[in-house]
């Protein structure tokens, strides 16, 4: 079952999108929503999908069964992708359909919500209209609200709702079939950015220095919203480079810290991400990738930054670069990515983008429990006076201390090559020492990556390897490919760099083909493959107009010419 | 009890004569006079002969990149509200490389003491204009003479909303030290342009060409700003050294309650007691 909300920015579809999402989770229905969306503030043509099924599903891919057009734009741009019986709610104050039919429900939300005491609750009467039509009652809604607005507020709500539900009601009840429920417990429903904000916080996160961007400006509103409750600073920069230097100052004294950002901040960022490297100061950087070059398509998605993450900084040093595949997972990732940072004084990318950070979905509740917090400092039964911030150990690993943890001893970071205090030194031999000092992390790295997640047969007609974001339409491709009768297996990468590649070595020649999905022009995770292992891909099916991969494009892709 | 020689460590790269030798007596002295501990100051700078100053005195360092001195330090306060943070870099590295974050951290007004080396010209690249270089000045890259007006960091700061901020010069060992210490205990971002002639490369402001200018005004009241920004504007044939302007306002820390009591850095922590995080979203 798909609905789809349009109209333009202001409107209040997410809102709409947000209320009945959950209305629909708590109901006992797998949802998912993606929002669609345009880079201005106000007009323009926007709309968010919900897909609504007995599991979970993972893209907002079908024919739309419901649209909800609060304008005529979003009526005429998306009326042709009606499935067979598909239902129009609209405003007939707004505008009137070309073709009068059956399907149309009119319901004057706007009437309707100032006659409950103010038009801007429009988008009320609409959810209030969806449920009808799903033959739902508005109970659920209602005690949202409630949560939403507290008493007194909600009430006007309630009545807008009940408006829409009733006007609805009179002219087509449970005239849309939702599927099966499933008894499963309580489910969160929620998107990426928050699933990343949440993580941080709980993984004991305690300064975000940022300058906002789309798409990742979600993580950095989170954590602001917790300042009040919570140990964490949100600091807004003057610029990236302000940003991840700010956030560089709170790590070496000691607070665990991330920033956020998409590109073309990221790009300002490599100088500070170099010298993270420098002066082994762990640091998170949360990269939401949008589609480059320069500005780009601000609000659309792509994977076109794991080059850029893999090689950005000036110079060689350690680095560790995770990604989000789903939120289930990328929960405990970003915790690990927290970890790996403190423990080898290294900065660590964790990539996603638009498409995993706008995308909501209902998911079981997290186990917090599982989070590890290890500050991997240095003890005072083990500290080595004088202390020495860079000292040569057999692993590469320097004792880590604070600046003002130890009475009398200090602690120096360095930009310029240094010695094991710390102080500038231009010395071959030392240089030699130090350069072999930071990059024995590499391969310690390397052993902490997981293994790719395998779904499938360990050998069969089709390897599907993907990374990052397409995880969930690369599950759903799989499993409509399977009922083809081909074979097929899915191998998804979360932990990027450095990568490992012991399975996809025994995998890759047990497959009569094997094809790499990825949400760029060039076949970036490809390449690596390739430049890591030897190993060549069949095929690259490549997507980058913006827009997230469905389950059913990878499907007609895979089988063009099979 | 302390002593300013503890706080000097190792050989300095700097040339004999440098206007840096005094600033980091003073510095020394200061912080000595003051009875800091070593291990609770921490000293942020970036890129230059100045931003040396951290493998010279025995504290804490941040060595960053160029132009990059402040917006560590912010984070480091951030993070250890009990640490002392001092920003030391040259003109290039404040006011050119580093300008946005110098107006920006004046809004914000963190407890920082801000001391940059200024001696009007580029050291560490051998002798180009920097932006406080006087109009005219030339060099191998300003082969017709600096065709830019000076930049004024302390009208600028005055502007911005500084709560203080402090003209020394460094052949004034003794009142750089006294100015330093009010610095360092002003609650707020204090800043301290500090007139510096490099031996090797500025032949125009020179420790005479300082010397015949440098006086100190009296009878300044540096509660007024309109008196400030005079001596801030006033350079030439006379240029005032002092105290300008001294009025503590809110700094950056207070505005966040979360920073009151033990410092971030230290404070315990255990990921399963925030659970309840996930409620919002049931």
């Amino acid at each position: 079952m798909n609905i789809l909300i349009g109209g333009a920015a202001g409107q209040g579809m997410e809102t709409i999108a947000q209320l009945l999402g959950k209305a629909l989770v708590r109901t006992g229905y797998g949802v998912l929503s993606a929002k669609d969306y345009m880079s201005r503030v106000r007009g323009g043509h926007n709309f968010t999908r919900l897909r609504i099924g007995r599991k979970t599903p993972w893209t907002a891919d079908g024919p739309i069964n419901l649209l909800v057009a609060l304008n005529e734009e979003a009526y005429q741009i998306h009326s042709a992708d009606l499935a067979d019986n598909g239902r129009i709610i609209f405003d007939p104050e707004e505008f009137t359909p070309e073709n009068k039919n059956d399907n149309q429900v009119a319901v004057q939300l706007e009437k309707l919500a100032k006659d409950a005491g103010n038009k801007i609750m429009a988008n009320t009467v609409a959810v209030g209209a969806t449920l009808a039509l799903l033959g739902l009652q508005t109970t659920e809604t209602e005690e949202l609200l409630t949560e939403t607005f507290g008493k007194e507020l909600a009430g006007k709500n309630i009545l807008a709702l009940k408006a829409g539900h009733q006007e609805a009601g009179k002219q087509c009840e449970t005239c849309l079939t939702l599927p099966d429920k499933q008894e499963r417990g309580k489910q969160l429903f929620l998107d990426g950015n928050s699933t990343l904000g949440m993580a941080a916080l709980a993984s004991g996160c305690r300064f975000l220095s940022a300058y906002p961007m789309t798409p990742s400006t979600g993580i950095m509103t989170y954590l602001a919203g917790k300042q009040d409750s919570h140990d964490v600073v949100v600091e807004q920069a003057e610029d990236e480079i302000a940003a991840i230097n700010m956030a560089l100052g709170a790590s070496f004294t000691g607070a665990r810290a991330m920033t956020c950002t998409s590109g073309g901040g990221f790009a300002l960022m490599v100088e500070g991400l170099s010298l993270a490297g420098m002066t082994e100061t762990p640091l998170v950087i949360a990269l939401a990738m949008r589609p480059g070059p320069a500005t780009g398509l601000p609000t659309r998605t792509e994977q076109g930054d794991l080059e850029f993450a893999l090689h950005g900084g000036h110079g060689e040093f350690p680095r560790a670069i995770l990604s989000a595949t789903h939120a289930e997972d990328a929960f405990y990732r970003l915790n690990k990515a927290f970890d790996l940072a403190e423990k080898y004084q290294t900065p660590v990318i964790f990539l996603s983008d638009q498409d995993f950070g706008d995308t909501a979905r209902s998911i079981p509740p997290f186990d917090f429990s599982k989070l590890c917090y290890r500050r991997h400092l240095v003890s005072e039964d083990n500290l080595k006076k004088p202390y020495q911030r860079y000292r040569i150990t057999e692993n590469g690993i320097s004792p880590r201390a604070l600046p003002g943890q130890f009475a009398g001893e200090t602690v120096l970071a360095d930009s310029d090559e240094h010695d094991e205090n710390g102080n500038i030194i231009e010395d071959a031999e030392t240089r030699t020492r130090m350069v072999r000092k930071r990059m024995k992390k590499t391969a310690l790295l390397a052993a902490e990556m997981d293994e790719p997640k395998i779904t499938g047969e360990k050998s069969g007609d089709i390897l599907l390897i993907g990374w990052g974001s397409t995880y969930g339409a690369l599950q759903e491709a799989r499993q409509l490919l399977s009922k083809t009768g081909q074979q097929v297996t899915h191998l998804h990468f979360a932990d990027l760099w450095p990568l490992r590649c012991a399975q996809i070595k025994s995998l890759f020649p047990r497959f009569k083909q094997r094809i790499c999905v990825e949400n760029n022009a060039t076949g970036q995770f490809a390449a690596l493959l390739r430049r890591e292992t030897g190993l060549k891909v069949d095929r690259e099916i490549l997507k980058f107009n913006g827009r997230p991969f469905m389950a059913s494009e990878i499907v007609r892709e895979v089988q063009k010419d099979v | 009890m302390c002593n300013a020689k503890d706080y000097l460590i190792n050989e300095t790269a700097w040339c004999p004569g440098c206007g840096n030798f005094a600033i980091r007596e003073a510095l020394a002295a200061a912080l000595a006079e003051l009875e800091l501990p070593h291990h609770q100051v921490l000293l942020c700078s970036g890129i230059g002969q100045a931003a040396k100053m951290p493998h010279y005195i025995k504290v804490n360092g941040f060595n960053g990149l160029h132009g990059r001195a402040l917006p560590p330090a912010i984070g480091a306060r951030v993070a250890n509200t009990s640490l002392k943070v001092i920003v030391e870099s040259g003109d290039g590295d404040t006011y050119g490389e580093g300008g946005n974050h110098f107006i920006h951290n004046i809004r914000r007004n963190p407890d920082i003491a801000h001391f940059v080396h200024n001696n009007q010209i580029y050291g560490l690249t051998k002798g180009q204009a920097s932006p406080t270089s006087e109009t005219g000045m030339k060099t191998k890259v300003q082969t017709a003479g600096n065709i830019l007006p000076p930049f004024n960091p302390l009208s600028t700061a005055l502007v911005m909303g500084a709560g203080f901020m402090a003209r020394c010069f460094s052949g004034e060992k003794d009142h750089l030290k006294e100015t330093m210490k009010q610095a360092i205990q002003f609650p707020g971002y204090a800043l301290i342009d500090i007139l510096q002639p490099c031996v090797s490369f500025n032949k125009l402001n020179t420790y005479g060409w300082y010397k015949e200018r440098v006086y100190h005004p009296e009878n300044h009241d540096p509660q007024n700003w309109q008196a400030a920004m005079e001596l801030a504007r006033q350079w030439g044939d006379e240029i005032p050294l002092g105290i300008f302007y001294n009025v503590p306002h809110e700094t950056f820390e207070s505005h966040f309650p979360t920073l009151r009591g033990e410092p971030l850095a230290t404070r315990p922590f255990n990921p399963a007691d925030l659970s309840s995080l996930q409620d919002e979203f049931l």
